[in-house]
């Protein structure tokens, strides 16, 4: 098992360094000018002095390289100072990912915003996975009944209704007419006690329920599915004829077997959680990475369009990986040579 | 003896009146035991005939400002505007008809941009044993990319190039039809080549090229029939999800211009009056929800009817 995770490891290096080159080069063709939004009154000269020093004019071949190295080596060691208190030979001139449009480092930007992502996007996925299976499973073990009938109905809505448009009337109903909860998510607020808790849970609620929703809908009919094709194995039918109790058989035979395909596809979903934060994010104004990332995308701001999303990129790659181990943990049958 | 005679041949023909079955006609029954399947049938055909044939009833131009409205809160709903005006007056069904025009064209058509080459690349990686692993290996790479973020850089990136070449609505649909369907055909093409992998072992294949077929009628005559089926379910599926993401560009602000109206396009435009007037998001955001969740529930009860197995 160990040698087969070093082994993905390293496969995963070019690929990885394959998307990175494809997304680079995508992004860096584009038109965009880091001096687009800085006033028209600074003369022409000055400005080829301001491109130059963010390095926009240099051939392409430098820039990847540049930003290979800043993304790879130059940031990671940043990282492990800030953690830990080695320090590396040279930190003082290590250059690092710069946006054109604030100025600083893209890593330290995207640190900032990374926990609002998290709570709300985190928070509702874990939710989401939390109803989701026992649904699943019961929906597909009283298969046919008023509850799997209902259930299967919803899923299918959840699953096909988009977030952004069950966001916009979560916000109609609940904060314009009803006025339960706040339509805009305040990332200033800090939770000190009792009162600013509740308050923090309350503009929680709407994003989070929305995207729960969707979760919910798409994990339980995996689920569904997965536990409908275990009920009918055979191993199921000597288990009940062995005498055991229905709970036995359920619980030890069916839900464990069919949770290991849940459970890879869940850890699929979690670069798709960030991808789905983009839009729930722009409905309810949180500042998150996605948010970040649109912005980005609309200032023409190139350095943090190909870091934001490359970092999307290696989560994929990592957590396929991580799919493919956890089904060999979870499954004996499958060995890996 | 001669009235015994006469019965059997009249017998004969009531048993040749039997229709012969087929699989599409075993497919039709079968998916017509799917109840939610046909209402989803009636109901999507609701809404394309709405769609084709309503701008020919409700003749108001999706264009047209009404200067007498301008300026005024927006109406939700009146008897000349049942489904409401936007702030400057524009009529809310005319657009809601005229985007829906756009939104499903461009679902239908980077649906078939997708399934075209997913099934393309998924025969070669199946059938040519040489071109499976670089082949299947692009086709990791193509899924590992982070899909939303690069459709979003994608649109930014070529919007202006393709606006000069083709127009602002022609170049942006094109660009919308292409960055869907050539990121989304990656489930087709795995899809495609485990299909083609089982079939290539069958004895039929064998006979066929023992015969001298070439590779390309092998593929296109004995293959390609057989791998119809979960294509199909594949193909319902994926016009959802163009739809959702024609949606959600547009939505991000990253679609149609704004004179042109698709279903995203509105949900947009309407979300910063939306706390005046709901409808202008509300029709649209219902139009998009039910389009997918009809296009869905066939898809599923497509599944069912085509595959043989599950028929009971």
């Amino acid at each position: 098992m160990g040698k087969y995770i070093v082994r993905r490891l390293l496969t995963a290096i070019p690929t990885i360094l394959v998307i990175s080159f494809i997304i680079f080069a995508i992004v860096d063709l584009s038109p965009s000018d880091p001096t687009g939004n800085l006033p028209l009154t600074i003369p022409p000269e000055v400005r080829a002095k301001i491109r130059a020093a963010l390095g926009a004019d240099d051939p392409f071949v430098v820039k990847y390289v540049k930003w290979l190295n800043q993304f790879f080596i130059a940031e990671p060691l940043n990282f492990i100072e800030t953690v830990t208190d080695i320090e590396f030979p040279g930190s003082e001139d290590r250059t690092r990912v710069i946006s054109w449009a604030t100025r600083g480092p893209v890593i330290d930007i995207i640190a900032e915003r990374l926990p609002q992502t998290l709570w709300v996007v985190g928070s509702s996925y874990i939710l989401g996975v939390l109803i989701a299976i026992p649904v699943g499973i019961y929906s597909a073990y009283r298969q046919y009944s008023v509850f799997d009938q209902v259930g299967t109905f919803l899923m299918m809505v959840g699953f096909s209704v988009p977030t952004f448009f069950t966001g916009l009337m979560f916000i109609i109903v609940f904060s314009v007419n009803l006025k339960w909860f706040p339509s805009v998510y305040d990332t200033t607020l800090v939770v000190t006690d009792i009162e600013t808790l509740k308050e923090q849970l309350r503009q929680m609620i709407m994003p989070v329920t929305v995207l729960t929703l969707y979760t919910t809908a798409q994990m339980s009919r995996y689920t569904r599915a997965s536990t409908l094709e275990n009920l009918q194995q055979d191993f199921v039918r000597t288990a009940r004829s062995k005498g055991l109790t229905e709970r036995v058989v359920v619980s030890r035979h069916v839900v464990r077997n069919s949770l290991i395909p849940v459970v890879t596809l869940i850890a699929l979903g979690i670069p798709g959680i960030f991808a789905g934060a983009l839009i729930t994010e722009q409905i309810f104004r949180v500042n998150g990475i996605g948010q970040y990332l649109i912005i980005a995308i609309q200032g023409g701001d190139l350095p943090t369009v190909q870091t934001v999303t490359f970092i999307f990129a290696v989560l994929v790659v990592l957590f396929n990986i991580v799919a493919d181990v956890l089904y060999g943990i979870l499954d004996p049958r499958v060995t890996y040579t | 003896m001669t009235v015994k005679a006469k019965t059997k041949p009249a017998q004969l023909e009531a048993a040749e009146m039997v229709k012969a079955r087929t699989f599409a006609g075993d497919a039709w029954n079968q998916f017509r035991k799917h109840k939610l399947g046909m209402i989803a049938i009636g109901v999507l055909a609701v809404i394309i005939l709405g769609v084709l044939f309503g701008p020919l009833f409700w003749t108001l131009d999706p264009e047209y400002i009404d200067m007498s409205l301008m300026g005024l809160p927006p109406i939700i709903s009146s008897p000349e505007h049942p489904w409401g005006t936007d702030t400057l007056g524009r009529d809310t069904l005319a657009r809601a008809l005229q985007g829906g025009r756009v939104s499903l064209l461009i679902g239908i058509s980077a649906m078939f941009v997708s399934i075209t080459i997913g099934t393309v690349i998924g025969l070669a990686s199946g059938y040519f044993r040489r071109l499976d692993n670089p082949l299947m290996r692009m086709t990791d790479i193509f899924i590992a990319l982070p899909q939303l973020p690069l459709l979003l850089v994608l649109m930014m990136l070529f919007r202006e190039p393709l606006k000069a070449s083709f127009g602002v609505e022609g170049g942006v649909f094109i660009l919308m039809v292409s960055v869907i369907g050539g990121l989304q055909w990656m489930p087709t093409a795995r899809l495609v080549r485990g299909e083609v992998l089982t079939v290539k072992s069958r004895e039929f294949i064998t006979a066929a090229d023992a015969v001298g077929s070439q590779d390309g009628r092998i593929l296109a005559s004995h293959i390609l029939p057989n791998v119809m089926s979960p294509v199909i379910v594949a193909a319902t599926f994926s016009v959802a999800a163009a739809i959702i993401t024609e949606s959600a560009l547009s939505f991000l602000g990253l679609g149609f211009p704004p004179d042109f109206p698709t279903w995203g396009r509105l949900l947009f435009d309407g979300k910063d009056y939306m706390t005046i007037t709901w409808t202008l998001v509300f029709w649209p955001g219902l139009l998009i929800s039910l389009t997918v969740l009809c296009v869905n529930f066939i898809g599923d009860g497509l599944r069912d009817a085509l595959d043989p197995r599950l028929r009971r």
